[in-house]
């Protein structure tokens, strides 16, 4: 429920390891609302998320352990230069990362030689991918991506891709909210339509 | 985990520091306006010292609550922050402590000179410090939960002030007491005493309201 209005209702899905799920609607048809109450940011009206048999709800932080969420917005300080970005937003997440391992990550998402360029003087692409190599260095189960292919080139694209590919076949899971056709091989896929 | 949210509002603070600044140009203009528009009238000064300092104080710490959740909110962060695995409360305490450390500390540390302005004892500047180092934890605390409240709304910072204010009263009365107290010679103990305990107590309330706060601005 947004306001008033029932968003959208009678969603029903499990992903079981190495699965991967992928949200389709058009726009305003629920599929950041649906993110959103995934991660537990937003309370669903009605109806029970539970990961490994257990509410979210109950689990509290403990589940953030195993989720990593991806928002509309990058989540990226532009005071930082994009190695602060990465070891803050994964030292928030838990995970130690030093500067080496963080430069590395932003190589890996094409980043050579900008690591300690201030991210306020990236391209909207680039802050993306800053964001993006947050998912090299977390290690959480689930992924929950929304619209992450916004503003990304065809190389970043594919370097999407096959991340998630990775993920997957490391018995990770990842729910993908987008409107683009996210093709991957080899992997349980399953389709959600939201309808408006 | 804290050590990283200090970390990066420390770090955040310093390259904008502009807006740290600000708050500590705008607390020692407010003070040294009133010995400018009053005159050399010692004994007019020395007594309405404690109250010009300590609503000087109340006023610059509206100035940086706007920044404290606002721009985490706008870039997404504040997101991230929600989601991080260990309890909402110790982010919260962790970004407080730093807004006081770059906006409250440094008004602290300045007190002293404002209050030669006035014509006071050092015995006195002592108090002062005394209660302002006691007293703004307090105003940081209290303002965070406002600030968590009016986050992502229009004119949040006018909003800030009508909800913060009237809570920082007792803080004042305490505070201003501690300083009034020593001026005419009297014991400081006992307001101090009642600070330390309205310190005490928002420590471990104030995050907790404010985590409330945030996870209903963010739905």
């Amino acid at each position: 429920m947004r306001g008033d209005r029932r968003v959208f209702s009678d969603v029903n899905f499990s992903l079981v390891p190495g699965s991967f799920l992928q949200v389709t609607g058009a726009n305003g048809s629920g599929k950041t609302s649906l993110l959103r109450i995934l991660c537990g940011l937003l309370k669903p009206a009605e109806g029970q998320i539970s990961w490994q048999g257990a509410s979210i709800h109950s689990l509290g932080e403990e589940y953030f352990t195993s989720v990593t969420y991806f928002g509309h917005r990058p989540g990226v300080k532009d005071e930082l230069t994009a190695a602060e970005n990465l070891r803050v937003s994964a030292g928030l997440g838990g995970v130690q990362v030093d500067t080496d391992r963080a430069h590395e990550a932003l190589e890996r998402m094409g980043l050579v030689g900008r690591g300690s360029v201030p991210a306020r003087l990236l391209s909207e692409g680039q802050r993306r991918r800053v964001a993006l190599a947050r998912l090299l260095v977390c290690n959480t189960r689930l992924w929950l991506l929304d619209e992450i292919l916004t503003s990304l080139d065809k190389t970043a694209i594919s370097l999407v891709r096959s991340l998630i590919e990775e993920h997957l076949s490391g018995g990770g899971m990842a729910i993908v909210a987008t409107h683009q056709e996210l093709e991957l091989s080899g992997h349980q896929k399953q389709r959600l339509e939201l309808a408006t | 985990m804290l050590r990283w949210v200090v970390w990066r509002d420390l770090i955040l603070a310093w390259r904008r520091r502009a807006d740290a600044l600000s708050t500590l140009f705008f607390f020692v203009i407010v003070v040294s306006l009133f010995p400018l528009g009053i005159g050399p009238e010692t004994e007019l000064l020395r007594s309405i010292a404690p109250g010009v300092v300590w609503v000087a104080a109340l006023l610059a710490s509206m100035l940086s609550l706007g920044r404290l959740f606002a721009n985490d909110y706008q870039d997404g962060t504040l997101e991230q922050l929600l989601l991080t695995p260990q309890p909402l409360y110790l982010v919260v305490l962790g970004k407080v402590a730093a807004q006081w450390l770059t906006s409250e500390l440094p008004l602290v540390c300045m007190a002293p000179l404002l209050g030669v302005q006035f014509g006071v004892s050092n015995d006195t500047l002592v108090v002062l410090v005394l209660s302002l180092a006691l007293g703004t934890p307090v105003l940081s605390m209290i303002g965070s939960i406002g600030a968590a409240l009016t986050l992502g709304l229009r004119s949040s910072s006018v909003l800030i002030s009508i909800l913060v204010l009237p809570l920082y009263i007792p803080v004042l009365i305490f505070g201003a007491g501690a300083v009034e107290a020593s001026i005419i010679g009297q014991s400081p103990a006992p307001h101090i005493y009642l600070l330390g305990a309205i310190t005490v107590l928002s420590l471990i309330f104030a995050p907790w309201a404010t985590s409330a706060a945030l996870r209903i601005s963010v739905e």
